[in-house]
C-alpha cells in the first residue's frame, strides 16, 4: 500500500535519511524503530510532504505522491499523528475532531465517527468542550489519534505515540491502536520504545543514523540479539 | 484658568461619543492588522494605505455616479461596494505579490517589504488622485441628535452601528464557520492544519481579503466623518490602528476591537482635557501624542497587550 524507495532527506548539507527503502502492505501494522535522532520523524514528514526530499520515491496505493501539495496528502487517505501530538491548543476537543474531518461534508457520518471516537476514548467525550491545550499529555495523544481517524483514512502514520506519557496512559493508547489495527487499518508506527512497537506490529524496520540496518517479522526481531542489545536494554 | 471643572465635566459625554465613533473606526482597521498577524506573524504596515485607497475609490465612484444624476445616497452605497471590492483585490494582490514569495524568510524581510508596499501604494494613490485634499461628498442627511448632554450626527450613529455589525459578522465567521475554524487552526499550527487538508495559502488570502474589506468600510467611514481625504491619510490612521491592535494584544480579535474603542476614548478624552491639565500649555491639537504614548507604554510594560496570551503564542 505504501512503498518508499531510496528515500533521501537532507537538512542543509546534513543527510538525515540516506536512501531508505521499505513498504507497508494493506492491513498491516509496520513499526519503524530507532534511537533518538535516527531519522524517524524526518521519514514521516517526507512521506506526508511536510518537508522536501533530496531523492527517492514514495508511492501510495500505486500512485506517486512525491509531487503533491501537503494539504492533499489527507485526500489520498493518509493521516498523520505528528510527533508531540500537535493538537490545536485553543480549539476545543470537539473542534479538533472537526478539524480532522475538515475535508468531509457528510454531517451524519461525522457525527457518527465523533461518537465512535468517544467510544475509543471516553475521556474525550467528558472534555468535548474544553480547550485542547488544557488536556494532559495522554489526553492530547488520544485526541491527536482520534482527530487523524476522523478523516476516515486508509492509512495511519503514528509518530511516537508513547512519547513522554505515563505507562498506564501508554497502555490505554496502544490498546486503541491495536483495536484500530484489528479493525483493518493499515498503520506505520514509529517508536523509540522498541519493545512496545515490536509487540504491536507484524513487521518492523530498524533505522540507525538514517539507514535501515535490520528488518523482519516483529516477533523475530524481539528475540534478535542485536535488537535486544541495542533497543531492549539487554 | 477660566474654565471651571464643572464645564469640563459637562463636556464628558460629548468626548465619550467622539471617542466611540473614532474608536469604532480604529477597531475595524485594527482587525485587519490582527488577523494577518495572528495567522502568519506579519505586521502588514501597508494596511493603512488600503484604508486610504478605500476612501479615495469611494469618493471617485460616488462623485461620478452622483454627477451622472444618481441620488447621492445610492451613489454612496455603490461607492462603498466598489471600494470594498477594490480593497479586497488590493489586499489579495499584496499578499500574492509582496508577501507570499517571502514566506520562510527572516522576519525582518517581510516587515521591510510591508513598509515598501506602503510607500508604493501611497505613491500610486498620489499619481491617480493627485496631491490635493479631496472633499468627501456628504452621504447622509445632516441630522443631529441629543442624548444625555451629548450631541451626535446621523453619520456618527451609522458609523458606530455599522462597525458593531461588521465586528459581529467577523466574530460569527471566525467562531461559527468552517473557514473560521481553519483560520484559527492555521494560526495555532499551520503545519498540522495543512495535514488536516487546509490549504494554508487560501486561509492567508482569506485573512487579507477580509481584513481589506473591513479597511474599505473604515475608509468610507473616515471619509464621511471628516469629509476630506488625502493620499497620505492612511499612514497615521494605520499607525493608530496598529497601536490599538497592540493595546488589545496583537493576534487577538476581541483585543483589536476593545483596543480600538479604548484608543478612541483615550484620544478623545485626552484631547478634551489636555489643555486643562497642562494649564493650556498643550492644546487639543496634541491629540496624536496619546496614541503613541499608549503604544510606548504598552510595549514597555505589557507587550502582549490586554488580551494577549503569553508571548510566542499567537492568535
Ligand atoms: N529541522 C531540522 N533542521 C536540521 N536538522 C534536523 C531538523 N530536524 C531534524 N534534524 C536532524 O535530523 C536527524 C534526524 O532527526 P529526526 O528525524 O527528528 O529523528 P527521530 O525522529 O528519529 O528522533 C537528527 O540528526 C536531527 O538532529
Ligand atoms: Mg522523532
Amino acid at each position: 500500500m505504501l512503498e518508499v524507495t531510496g528515500l533521501r532527506v537532507a537538512y542543509g548539507g546534513i543527510q538525515a535519511v540516506r536512501s531508505i527503502t521499505f513498504h507497508v502492505n494493506e492491513g498491516e501494522t509496520v513499526a519503524l524503530i530507532g534511537a533518538n535522532g535516527a531519522g524517524k520523524t524526518t521519514t514521516l514528514k517526507a512521506i506526508s510532504r511536510m518537508i522536501g526530499i533530496a531523492g527517492g520515491d514514495v508511492h501510495f496505493c500505486g500512485e506517486k505522491i512525491v509531487g503533491i501539495a501537503p494539504h492533499d496528502i489527507i485526500r489520498k487517505g493518509i493521516a498523520l499523528v505528528p510527533e508531540g501530538r500537535g493538537v490545536f491548543p485553543r480549539l476545543t476537543v470537539l473542534e479538533n475532531l472537526r478539524m480532522g474531518a475538515f475535508l468531509r461534508d457528510d454531517k451524519d457520518g461525522i457525527a457518527a465517527d465523533t461518537e465512535r471516537m468517544y467510544g475509543y476514548f471516553p475521556r474525550l467525550k467528558e472534555r468535548a468542550d474544553q480547550l485542547a491545550g488544557t488536556l494532559s499529555g495522554g489526553e492530547q495523544q488520544m485526541l491527536a489519534i482520534a482527530r487523524a481517524l476522523m478523516s476516515r483514512p486508509k492509512m495511519l502514520l503514528l509518530d511516537e505515540p508513547s512519547m513522554g506519557l505515563a505507562p498506564i496512559m501508554v497502555q490505554k493508547i496502544f490498546e486503541v491502536v491495536r483495536n484500530v489495527a484489528a479493525a483493518g487499518m493499515t498503520i506505520l508506527l514509529i517508536e523509540q520504545n522498541a519493545k512496545l512497537a515490536l509487540e504491536s506490529s507484524q513487521r518492523a524496520y530498524v533505522l540507525e543514523s538514517g539507514e535501515i540496518t535490520l528488518n523482519g517479522e516483529s516477533a523475530a526481531l524481539l528475540h534478535d540479539p542485536k535488537v535486544r542489545a541495542a533497543y531492549l536494554g539487554e | 484658568m477660566d474654565i471651571s471643572l464643572h464645564q469640563l465635566l459637562q463636556q464628558f459625554p460629548q468626548q465619550v461619543v467622539n471617542g466611540l465613533v473614532q474608536g469604532s473606526i480604529y477597531a475595524l482597521v485594527a482587525l485587519g492588522y490582527t488577523m494577518v498577524y495572528g495567522i502568519m506573524g506579519l505586521i502588514n504596515f501597508a494596511h493603512g494605505e488600503v484604508v486610504m485607497i478605500g476612501t479615495l475609490v469611494a469618493i471617485t465612484v460616488t462623485g461620478l455616479l452622483a454627477a451622472a444624476g444618481m441620488p447621492v445616497g445610492i451613489a454612496g452605497l455603490c461607492g462603498l461596494v466598489i471600494s470594498i471590492l477594490s480593497c479586497m483585490a488590493i489586499g489579495w494582490s499584496l499578499e500574492r505579490v509582496a508577501y507570499r514569495p517571502l514566506r520562510g524568510s527572516p522576519r525582518l524581510t517581510p516587515l521591510i517589504t510591508a513598509i515598501g508596499m506602503s510607500i508604493v501604494l501611497q505613491n500610486l494613490a498620489m499619481i491617480l488622485w493627485g496631491r490635493n485634499y479631496m472633499t468627501f461628498p456628504p452621504l447622509l442627511p445632516k441630522v443631529n441628535f441629543e442624548f444625555a448632554g451629548a450631541y451626535f450626527t446621523l453619520v456618527q450613529v451609522v458609523i458606530v452601528l455599522l462597525s458593531a455589525l461588521m465586528m459581529s459578522g467577523l466574530v460569527l465567521l471566525v467562531y461559527r464557520t468552517k473557514l473560521g475554524m481553519a483560520m484559527r487552526a492555521t494560526a495555532q499550527n499551520p503545519e498540522v492544519a495543512s495535514l488536516m487538508g487546509v490549504n494554508i495559502n487560501r486561509v492567508i488570502s482569506a485573512a487579507f481579503v477580509i481584513g481589506s474589506a473591513l479597511a474599505a468600510v473604515a475608509g468610507v467611514m473616515v471619509g464621511s466623518y471628516y469629509e476630506v481625504a488625502h493620499y497620505q491619510m492612511g499612514f497615521v490612521l494605520g499607525l493608530k490602528a496598529f497601536t490599538a491592535a497592540v493595546l488589545g494584544g496583537i493576534g487577538n480579535l476581541v483585543g483589536a476591537m476593545v483596543g480600538g474603542i479604548l484608543l478612541g476614548l483615550i484620544e478623545a478624552l485626552g484631547a478634551g482635557y489636555i489643555g486643562y491639565f497642562t494649564g493650556d500649555f498643550l492644546g487639543s491639537h496634541y491629540q496624536d501624542i496619546f496614541a503613541f504614548a499608549v503604544l510606548i507604554v504598552v510595549l514597555m510594560f505589557k507587550p502582549s497587550g490586554l488580551f494577549g496570551e503569553k508571548t510566542g503564542d499567537r492568535a
